[in-house]
């Protein structure tokens, strides 16, 4: 056997051995009994592979149902070798594993399955996002009365919101899998726009009304309340902002109001 | 008015009331276990997190955390610090952890001896490494560095390991000995690596204890394995977190405590997460084992 006396070519063999399985087993592995030094390097091979497959299993539950458990692990493991995490905070992995699904060809036969992983790391996000205090109904309702002002106001977000803007019922496929919907009833070629949101302890994920997509995402990208219900009235004629206004205060997902004159020169 | 700031304030605020960890019988803190923990109160000295769990900014888990830190001593345990990288210490995780350390001010914060990133990856496993001069100069500089920036003396914990590498010049207890007398820190005793360890090297784990610097266990930690063998057919244990403790490992324990008397103890169930109740339940096996220790020093 030949031993390597630089570690540093040993750390390099042996990191590469564990992302890719045909790799052969490191030089400079020994066993006391002189056995297969191979199968016990297997441990950490499948040690790394498995509690990876399961940390992006823990984060996309639905993804993993929508194609079975079989093939999610297949898909997960490509992803793995392709793309292991950079940070040992696993909470914040898997942000390439939606645009990777969209491209990996043994998937392609449901073409929403990447807007559900994009949901599910929405959801992971919302949670461990930081905390604030929504805007009160109140002071809500106090900005809604300063109406020459109103248009000119920024909405502030709540540091958890995040929006979905789908071709695809993400929502609906989503709910149907949370149990809340029948998923025979789900057309999932049905355009759908979600927002996700934690205004306080539980993570919302919440359908929007036509329109109200593109009106938050004009306030999550900072313009004012003017400019956004335009965007959205553009986008989609029937529009309802007061609705809409009325869904941003019920939900939570508004954390202040900014007035131009507030802003410092 | 921000609600992570509202939460910060307590415990960065109000001075430590714990020193280092009691010497009694604490378990791993578990998501799943949060709600149970708050309405039961148990009869447990502390909680040990793993620190990559609760390095997000806000949500669930630092509200529990913060809520249950209230009541009880911390220990703060890494997995991804990868002290045994040749590639060094990655300073954005390590200044993650210290403002981690500053906002739930904990009675210990321990890592171990292994690696787990290389050339940026994070391998989510605690790998093994070589026991050699040029690995030891290695591990001192990466455990300095990180006592320097976190302000504080680390514990470090033997490992579980399944291979060995024919480079290595000294022993495992000789490696560890050096790098605790070299650095300063303590030692966390996993008195189950040890039995894994030994088992799968052939070697006689009350000897490995003997040869390790006792003195200086300022935790221990329990769990279970699982077992398999090797090529040749030779029992392999692995380090799996699964299960209740063995008996041959509650054997070492009562080994170790006779020498070293009473030390703050974890019991560690990670995977095949059980009823809290069963968990309290070990832990008071571990509280019985300590109070024997107790009374045998008195």
């Amino acid at each position: 056997m030949s031993i390597r006396a630089d570690w540093k070519c040993c750390e390099t063999e042996f990191a590469s051995a564990l992302i890719d399985a045909d790799s052969p087993c490191p030089a400079g592995l020994v066993a006391w009994n002189g056995s297969d030094p191979g199968k016990r390097f297997a441990i950490y091979l499948n040690n790394v592979v498995s509690s990876l497959i399961d940390a992006l299993a823990d984060t996309f539950p639905v993804t993993r149902e929508l194609v079975g458990n079989e093939f999610f692990r297949a898909m997960a493991r490509v992803f793995i070798v392709k793309f292991p995490p950079r940070s040992p905070v696993l909470a914040e992995y898997g942000d390439g594993f939606p645009a990777f699904v969209e491209d990996f060809q043994p998937a392609r036969g449901i073409p929403y399955l990447a807007d559900v992983a994009r949901l599910e790391k929405l959801y992971l996000n919302a949670y461990h996002a930081a905390d604030a205090l929504p805007l009160d109904d109140s002071a809500f309702q106090a900005a809604l009365a300063r109406a020459d002002a109103l248009p000119s106001a920024r909405i502030r977000l709540h540091p958890s919101a995040g929006i979905l803007r789908s071709s695809h019922a993400v929502f609906s496929l989503w709910a149907a899998h949370q149990g809340a919907l029948d998923l025979g009833s789900v057309d999932p070629y049905q355009a759908e726009d979600v927002l996700v949101v934690r205004p306080q302890w539980e993570v919302l994920v919440l359908p929007l009304r036509p329109g109200a997509g593109r009106f938050i995402e004009s306030l999550y990208s900072g313009l004012p309340l003017g400019e956004s219900n335009l965007a959205a009235i553009k986008e989609q004629p029937e529009f309802d902002l007061v609705a809409t206004l009325a869904d941003i205060i019920r939900t939570g997902v508004a954390v202040d109001f900014d007035f131009d004159e507030e802003i410092p020169a | 008015m921000n609600l992570s700031s509202l939460a910060e304030a307590n415990p960065a605020g109000v001075p430590p009331p714990f020193r280092c960890l009691p010497t009694r019988v604490g378990v791993g803190l578990k998501p799943e276990h949060y709600a149970a923990v708050l309405a039961t109160r148990p009869r447990l000295a502390f909680f040990e997190i793993h620190a990559e769990n609760y390095l997000g900014a806000g949500g669930p888990p630092h509200r529990y955390l913060s809520r249950i830190r209230e009541d009880y001593p911390l220990s703060v345990h890494g997995v991804g610090l990868s002290i045994g990288s040749e590639e060094g210490i990655d300073e954005v995780h390590l200044d993650r952890l210290a403002s981690l350390l500053r906002r739930y001010q904990p009675e210990s914060f321990s890592e171990h001896l292994a690696w787990s990133t290389h050339g940026g990856a994070f391998f989510n496993d605690l790998l093994p490494l070589p026991y050699t001069q040029e690995t030891l100069d290695r591990v001192c500089a990466h455990i300095d560095l990180i006592q320097d920036r976190l302000q504080r003396r680390m514990l470090l914990e033997n490992p579980s390991t399944y291979v060995e590498f024919a480079q290595s010049s000294l022993s495992e207890p000789e490696f560890i000995s050096a790098v605790l007398k070299r650095t300063g820190c303590g030692l966390l005793l996993d008195v189950n690596n040890a039995f894994v360890s030994c088992t799968n090297h052939h070697r006689d784990p009350h000897a490995y204890l003997d040869t390790l610097p006792l003195s200086q266990v300022e935790e221990i930690h329990l769990a279970g394995f699982f077992e398999d063998s090797d090529a040749a057919g030779a029992p392999l244990l692995i380090d799996a977190h699964g299960s209740a403790v063995a008996p041959a490992v509650w054997e070492l324990y009562a080994y170790v405590l006779a020498r070293t008397g009473p030390v703050a103890t974890l019991i560690e169930w990670d995977n095949d997460i059980p009823a809290f109740g069963r968990l309290v339940e070990e832990a008071g096996r571990a509280e019985t084992c300590l109070l024997a220790a107790a009374e045998a020093v008195a």
